[in-house]
């Protein structure tokens, strides 16, 4: 809270206080006037805090600085919380080639995943707390030997080509592969090793091993790139320390020469030792057979989908022969018998013409031949018997027919001669016979 | 703590989007706000547009083309945004593409590509590429993606304008965390620079004397909350009157030399009007500038100079018309013009010397008047705006939408303000007749947003004994403390003719010395402090709540007990 200090003076009572108590109130405030804040600005937006919370200022003060007090600690613990182990502190500044500079730093937890500023955050603290000037100062004995190890651990930690050779070499952050005969969950024995190993790629992104939910496509990738690895990794962090130059120079390139063997044969060893993880995992891998299992049983699965196809298919041939056999059949019947129908109706036709045809005669016979009274004479018994003849042979079964029934119950020889002529007239209308070739009926 | 835990830094960026200049600013890791320049290394981005052939240009290229190429060229588009095409004022737009009804607003009808027809496009249109383009330029700046910004607009802009803004500016991918008024940010940007934590109550007035317009702007900034209590516009005065102004100047003096006027044909004017602008700027900085333009009119070239005194007796008018806005807003605050303890002078126009200057000699000396002219610490006039939003920003960064929404509804800014000045009364230094001398030690100043709290310490009394703290409202008062007028005679002489008289009255007039004092206005109540020792400190804290409820605690400092009362507040 801001206090104001004034060089005012406040005022002295001028006459006797005459009220109960130390404060006496003689008015209210003047009416506000609402007016809009401007909402911008850091007290502004503190003022919306209150507002919006409904805190009043000393509620506010409070939970504000409860809450830097946190972020503050928040920022203070992490990287430095580790505890120092004891031999760690008393280690020799001089054997830094086996130092575990991420122990050093507090940073055992984060190890090659320990971004920069994470390393300088560590340091500055680590400093902070062993520099060499702060346990003089505390009395204790002039020992520098940890803040040695200190400084050198962020020498090599910030520079990103030595950080590489150490990480190269830094066997804490390696997880040992699961043994071929090792049960339980393959997914959980197998992440953490690839995860470990994967550091070292120099492609990224690096494929996770997965799980048993990962699709064919991603576990072959996963072998492929596991099998054409790409690593950076390096073996010059091992190298035995290279005699100056001032010395025998034959032993300088003795020991140089000696260093590059050591570091191809790391480098092949290595590889070799990747290649049998990668094997045991392949070897191990549930997943691939449950791919192969999965694939016999599509292929199978197709296989009992074709032959089924394939009966199906025989089957409906067969029933579709039979169905067009017996089609034949039925037809065949059909055809005989509409053959036999066809022959009793000519039959019965041949039959009825016959009968018209002698109806037709015997109507001429019956009107005496139209011979007006008396025995007709022979010749014209005969000419009318002709023409009739004639008109048999011009008119088909039908209009024979049709005729007969005219004649039929006629008895007078004028309607039946009317009955013949029309008859002939009609086919000599059609053109079948000619007026001339009857002798008698039309005169 | 892992880096994966913590929250993702946000960029954000404040951006002034002017009528005739926008400008980007970003807040760095130290939080100070920095100005972003552009591609081509302006800071101050000329708010054009230009269609040329099949490519775009934006900014000081964009403005180049207003001579060659003025018909596809957008300029002063910002005020058209979201107004009825009525309603606009095209005169800005003469010598540019002229606005055009479209649908319900405005748009300009430009040849964006080489074979095909006439693209119209939409303010809001223009308005989302012309971010764009200065989003980009911050990006680039920055080497980071943008993920939001404050922009600032003037005080009348609509809520519909403002909404539009807030569209036109996703349209390009750049969410805007709040929009906020330009002579706030204004104020913002020199608020930051103080180091205190408790920043002094003060009335500020605020000048914005931009490309095409001037703003004046009364805020009551009270425990560093801002309330806007008057705003005045003119919109026909601004940095293109004072070109012009020049414009004419050369023009008659061309005339002289070769009888045509380059006014007259549109491509003269549009390059002696860019000419004049920076030959403008030049006389901010320096007394005289040169003016030297190949093939003005009719194939002729012209080169001159002019120097600042005759600027500022061609400009006098314009001067005296913003010295006039600054008057009636103070007036329309209900103020007096002593009353305003620091005047912010904003926008590029704001340079000009004469400007600044006439303004200080408005106010007393002790009103600081912050421009370049008139004070060496100021800040870039024209990079107010930006930099006020990119402080904004900064503070806004982490906050959700709807934090933002919730602290910025009316629910929240709409605050009860004190009508009156609340304090304690004083003793007046012994010997004086105390006319001169504040009779109230002011608190809570009028217009200060409660809740409000405020805490001082006095000196109890100079004799020791009971101590009185009565609580008041204060009202000010102008006095006149001008020095006695015998001792003047006395130092003039005695043998003085009535002329000479009526010259001293006159300057005696010219010299009243007024000063604003508190009186007390109305007791509200008294508190007894008994027996403080001499010389000990009393310390009086004042606390108003929402509801107006008054706590008073005065206590001895180092003593025990104290006196607290309460008086309710008023019935609303």
């Amino acid at each position: 809270m801001n206090v104001v200090a004034t060089a005012h003076t406040l005022l002295a009572p001028e006459a006797e206080w005459s009220h109960d108590g130390a404060f006496h109130i003689i008015e209210q405030l003047s009416k506000p006037i609402h007016r809009n804040l401007e909402p911008v600005g850091p007290h502004y937006l503190a003022h919306a805090r209150r507002k919006r919370h409904h805190r009043t200022f000393s509620e506010d003060d409070r939970i504000v600085a409860a809450q830097q007090a946190k972020n503050v600690e928040d920022a203070d613990s992490g990287e430095i919380s580790e505890p120092e182990d004891p031999l760690l502190l008393s280690r020799d500044p001089k054997d830094w080639k086996n130092q575990d500079h991420y122990a050093v730093l507090g940073l055992s937890k984060y190890r090659w995943k320990a971004t920069d500023e994470q390393i300088k955050k560590a340091h500055r603290k680590k400093v902070l707390k062993h520099h060499p000037d702060k346990k003089a100062a505390a009395g204790g004995i002039d020992d520098d030997n940890f803040f040695k190890c200190i400084q050198k651990a962020m020498e090599i930690l910030t520079d990103p080509i030595k950080r590489r050779q150490y990480d190269s070499v830094d066997e804490f952050a390696d997880v040992e592969p699961p043994s071929r005969k090792a049960k339980g969950n393959i997914y959980k024995l197998w992440n953490p090793v690839f995860d470990s190993e994967g550091r070292f790629s120099k492609k990224k992104p690096v494929p996770r091993f997965g799980d048993d939910k990962s699709t064919k496509p991603n576990v072959e990738e996963f072998y492929n790139f596991w099998y054409n690895f790409d690593s950076w990794r390096t073996f010059e962090y091992l190298d035995e320390d290279v005699p100056d130059d001032n010395e025998n120079r034959d032993q300088k390139r003795h020991v140089e020469r000696k260093n590059k063997a050591a570091r191809a044969k790391r480098k092949t060893e290595d590889t070799a030792r990747l290649r049998k993880i990668v094997d045991d995992a392949l070897a191990m891998d549930v997943r691939l057979q449950k791919f192969r299992k999965e694939e016999r049983l599509q292929k199978d699965a197709k296989k009992i989908a074709r032959e089924a196809e394939e009966k199906r298919l025989a089957e409906e041939a067969k029933k579709k022969a039979e169905e067009d056999a017996k089609r034949k059949e039925e037809e065949e019947a059909a055809a005989k018998a509409s053959k036999a129908d066809a022959k009793k109706a000519k039959e019965a036709a041949k039959n009825a013409a016959k009968k018209n045809k002698r109806v037709l005669r015997k109507g001429a016979e019956d009107a005496n031949y139209f011979h007006p009274d008396g025995a007709a004479p022979p010749d014209v018994i005969n000419n009318v018997l002709a023409d009739v003849e004639l008109l048999i042979t011009k008119l088909d079964n039908e209009e024979l027919d049709v005729v007969a029934k005219k004649l039929a119950g006629l008895k007078v020889a004028d309607d039946v001669k009317g009955v013949l002529v029309d008859s002939i007239h009609s086919t000599i209308g059609k053109g079948s016979a000619k007026e001339s070739d009857y002798k008698i009926l039309l005169q | 703590m892992s880096d994966t835990d913590e929250p993702q830094q946000k960029t954000v960026i404040g951006i002034a989007f002017g009528n005739s200049n926008s400008s980007i600013a970003f807040t760095g890791p130290d939080g100070k706000a920095e100005v972003i320049a552009n591609e081509e290394g302006d800071r101050q981005i000329p708010s054009v547009l230009s269609y040329v052939g099949d490519e775009e240009y934006h900014g000081a290229q964009a403005k180049s083309h207003l001579v060659r190429n003025p018909r596809d060229t957008i300029a002063f588009f910002r005020d058209y945004l979201g107004k009825s095409f009525a309603a606009v004022d095209p005169t800005n737009a003469h010598s540019s593409a002229h606005p055009i009804q479209h649908d319900t607003g405005v748009a300009f009808s430009v040849q964006e590509k080489t074979d095909a027809d006439p693209a119209t496009l939409s303010v809001s249109e223009v308005t989302t590429r012309h971010i764009k383009r200065l989003s980009d330029s911050a990006a680039d700046f920055l080497g980071k993606s943008i993920d939001g910004c404050v922009i600032t607009v003037p005080t009348d802009f609509s809520e519909s304008q403002r909404k539009l803004l807030a569209e036109a500016s996703k349209g390009c991918g750049l969410t805007v965390l709040q929009i906020i008024h330009e002579p706030v940010a204004a104020l913002l940007a020199y608020a930051a620079r103080e180091e205190t934590s408790h920043p002094a109550d003060k009335t500020i007035l605020v000048v914005d004397v931009g490309g095409t317009r001037t703003d004046a702007a009364v805020i009551a900034a009270r425990g560093g909350m801002y309330t806007l209590l008057a705003t005045q516009h003119d919109y026909e005065l601004g940095g293109r009157q004072f070109d012009e102004v020049l414009v004419d100047h050369f023009s008659k003096e061309f005339m002289k030399k070769h009888k045509t006027d380059p006014r007259e044909n549109e491509r003269s004017l549009a390059k002696l009007r860019l000419e004049c602008e920076n030959t403008k700027k030049t006389l901010s900085l320096s007394n005289s500038s040169q003016i030297s333009i190949d093939s003005l009119a009719g194939g002729l070239d012209f080169h001159s100079s002019v120097n600042r005194l005759r600027y500022d007796l061609l400009s006098k008018k314009l001067v005296d018309q913003v010295v006039g806005l600054v008057e009636s807003v103070v007036k329309k605050a209900e103020m007096d013009l002593m009353d305003i303890n620091e005047v912010i002078l904003a926008g590029g126009t704001s340079h000009t010397p004469k400007l600044a200057l006439r303004i200080q000699q408005l106010f007393p000396a002790t009103t600081a008047v912050q421009s370049p002219a008139t004070t060496t610490t100021s800040l870039n006039p024209a990079e107010l705006c930006a930099r006020g939003a990119a402080i904004q920003a900064s503070l806004i960064a982490e906050f959700d939408a709807e934090d933002i929404e919730q602290s910025t509804h009316p629910a929240v800014t709409v605050t009860p303000h004190l009508t009156k000045s609340l304090g304690v009364v004083i003793t007046s230094p012994a010997g004086d007749d105390g006319k001169a001398d504040d009779k109230v030690y002011v608190f809570l100043e009028s217009e200060t947003a409660v809740p409000a709290r405020r805490t001082a310490t006095f000196t109890g009394t100079n004799v020791g004994g009971d101590v009185l703290v009565r609580i008041v409202e204060a009202k000010k008062e102008s006095v006149d403390v001008t020095p006695a007028k015998e001792a003047k005679e006395k130092v003039n002489g005695a043998d003085d003719d009535e002329d000479d008289d009526d010259d001293d009255d006159e300057d005696d007039e010219d010299e009243k010395v007024i000063k604003r004092v508190t009186e007390v206005e109305r007791v509200i109540a008294e508190a007894l402090l008994k027996d403080v020792k001499k010389g000990a400190k009393v310390e009086v804290m004042l606390n108003v709540a929402g509801d107006l409820t008054l706590t008073v605690t005065a206590r001895v400092v180092g003593g025990q007990g104290g006196v607290r009362g309460t008086v309710p507040g008023p019935a609303l």
